[in-house]
């Protein structure tokens, strides 16, 4: 019988502890696929970072570090020094990368560390219970913004890969999704073509996969996924924000 | 006997670093401790190592942890107000156990406070510092070639007990110039040969996790015991100190790193006039040297710090109020000289 759908070897047996509906778990399988599909597993460290998506650790089966909220891109710059023929991504969450880390994230970039990132952005802080995320939406309800996120009082959202694609150490930045069938394949190969780019030493890559947090956003997982469709998108574009791979002598197979 | 070299306390941390091994430095500007990054920088690169200038202390020390979870030797240094931003690090890295060298290369405080030199972080170095149930091994030179042997035993110490260490200077310290013979040169370590480190799981070895999560409070308990069973051995076999004319002396004076050089010199003043004054000068401020307290038989002892009285506290700890514990200290970065010092011990006398 052929197998046409199997785990991948690059999950542990850990039972994934997300919530019903959300999308983490995708992203990790998208992720661990990758690490198979480029026999990179054993040569892997993964920065596990704080949110929902601390448990990383123990969901890859790579060698893991966890680091300190908003200080995973530091602790991979730590890591890939010491290993540079190591592969090194983080997997952080919005209010972590783009909040309390955004020093650590923009500096990464500008020394074009040869790191991998993959950025959740679901608008929210999901583990601490739904409080707003510097990428909420003017307009949305969150635990800390009760009456709706106003430019008044909270300001902008902020466009983490737009900001980035201006850095010049930036190699490769796009925004994907995990909505729907099409966009999770094409979320897929953005995060493959990011690891071949470290793995070719191409420098500084981020894949920003727009997700979902139904418990928080107070919805179910269709209408959730629905709302990135209708309501993140046109804040968040998807596309390709920035990719010098070819100036930095990255060559990918036919 | 080696050939000694002149160079600075900062320097002479920099260069006994690289020769034991550290090929990591992640560092961030800060007076007075900015000739170990650019003595690193200058150096570093040719001996195979990196040196790195990170965007700010919180990364520089987040750097640390992780080279150090990779199973490299490594080492940050700052002063006061930057080792207050590394503390979030240094509890992590704690938490992990992991080991790392921080040197605090101290100033006046709080605050922004001043460039001089100070001993103002002993409660910060000693008595944890960031959050948590944590001890880092404290080591306080007092001349150029202690900032040399006590940066290799640093390393060393840390690695055994996967503790981190910091080397509690001042500016000083730091500053001044001395001839000091530098330790022997040794290979870095292999990175695979440290068990706990991610270095990927290659060739069958298990996985690793670098990690200080633990959901499971009985679990996180279990672990914070372990730790400290490991602090009960530190505190046992690692105490180090230096006693001088403490045989007879009626007045003896506690005091460690610049500030005992000082009262050094007072002490050797007074000596020739007759007056029975010696010094006990803690090298380990964590472990707290409490067993050479015990042997002393002097009628009071002077505590001189320059701060506003912190190791002060652990003094009256070790003598559990066998023997009276006076203090003198300068706060702010100010520098007593010694005759000011020896004045204060004639009170006493």
């Amino acid at each position: 019988m052929a197998v046409i759908f199997d785990k991948p070897r690059s999950l542990t047996d850990v039972p994934f502890s997300f919530c019903g509906g959300c999308a983490h778990g995708i992203v990790h399988t998208l992720v661990a696929q990758t690490m198979d599909e480029l026999e990179i597993t054993d040569k892997t460290i993964g920065i596990a970072s704080v949110g929902c998506s601390v448990m990383a650790y123990n969901f890859f089966a790579c060698d893991m570090q966890q680091a300190a909220h908003g200080r995973a891109p530091a602790v991979a710059t730590g890591v890939k020094r010491v290993h540079p023929d190591r592969m090194v991504f983080t997997y952080q969450g919005d209010g972590d990368l783009a909040a309390i880390g955004t020093a650590e994230t923009i500096h990464a970039a500008a020394r074009s560390e040869n790191i991998t990132i993959i950025f959740i952005n679901n608008a929210i802080y999901g583990m601490t219970g739904g409080q707003m995320a510097p990428t909420s939406l003017l307009g949305q309800v969150t635990q800390t913004t009760p009456k709706k996120r106003t430019v008044e009082s909270q300001g902008y959202p902020l466009r983490v890969s737009e900001l980035l694609s201006t850095i010049e150490g930036s190699t490769y930045i796009e925004r994907c999704a995990a909505n729907n069938v099409k966009n999770i394949r094409a979320t897929k190969k953005a995060i493959k073509k990011a690891f071949e780019i470290q793995k070719q030493g191409g420098g500084f890559s981020l894949v920003e996969v727009l997700s979902n947090c139904p418990t928080n956003w107070v919805m179910s997982p269709k209408a959730s996924m629905d709302w990135i469709e209708s309501d993140m998108m046109p804040c968040y574009p998807l596309g390709v924000y920035c990719d010098k791979s070819a100036e930095r002598g990255v060559k990918f197979d036919a | 006997m080696g050939t000694k070299v002149l160079l600075k306390g900062n320097e002479a941390i920099a260069e006994a670093a690289m020769r034991c091994g550290c090929r990591y430095f992640f560092g961030y500007p800060i007076t007075p401790q900015s000739e170990i990054a650019s003595y690193m920088a200058k150096h570093l690169p040719a001996r195979g190592g990196v040196f790195l200038q990170a965007e700010s202390e919180i990364s520089a020390i987040n750097m640390v942890y992780g080279a150090a979870g990779s199973g490299a030797r490594t080492m940050t240094g700052s002063s006061s107000p930057g080792i207050s931003l590394k503390m979030e690090g240094i509890s992590y890295i704690a938490a992990a156990d992991i080991p790392c060298v921080i040197a605090n290369i101290q100033r006046g405080g709080p605050g922004l406070g001043g460039i001089q030199p100070s001993q103002q972080d002993y409660y910060q170095a000693v008595k944890g510092g960031g959050h948590g149930d944590y001890h880092t091994l404290v080591y306080a030179p007092w001349s150029v070639q202690e900032m040399m042997d006590l940066t290799v035993l640093s390393f060393d110490k840390s690695d055994e007990y996967r503790v981190p260490a910091m080397l509690m200077a001042d500016g000083t310290l730091g500053q001044m110039m001395e001839p000091a013979e530098p330790p022997p040169f040794q290979d870095p370590p292999n990175p695979a040969d440290k068990a706990y480190a991610t270095v990927g799981t290659e060739g069958g070895r298990g996985k690793n996790i670098i990690n200080s999560l633990y959901l499971d409070p009985h679990k996180l308990e279990e672990v914070i015991r372990e730790r400290y069973a490991r602090y009960d051995i530190i505190k046992e076999k690692e105490q180090l100190c230096e006693t001088m004319y403490t045989d007879d002396a009626e007045v003896v004076v506690a005091a460690y790193g610049s500030a005992a050089r000082i009262v050094a010199t007072a002490i050797s003043s007074l000596r020739e006039k007759g007056v029975k004054v010696g010094l006990i000068r803690p090298i380990t401020l964590w472990p707290f040297p409490q067993k050479a307290f015990d042997t002393l038989t002097a009628k009071v002892i002077l505590t001189v710090e320059l701060n506003m009285g912190q190791m002060l506290d652990d003094v009256r700890l070790a003598v559990g109020g066998r023997i009276p514990v006076e203090f003198y200290g300068r706060p702010g970065g100010v520098v007593p000289g010694a005759a000011e010092i020896a004045d204060q011990i004639m009170k006493l006398v």
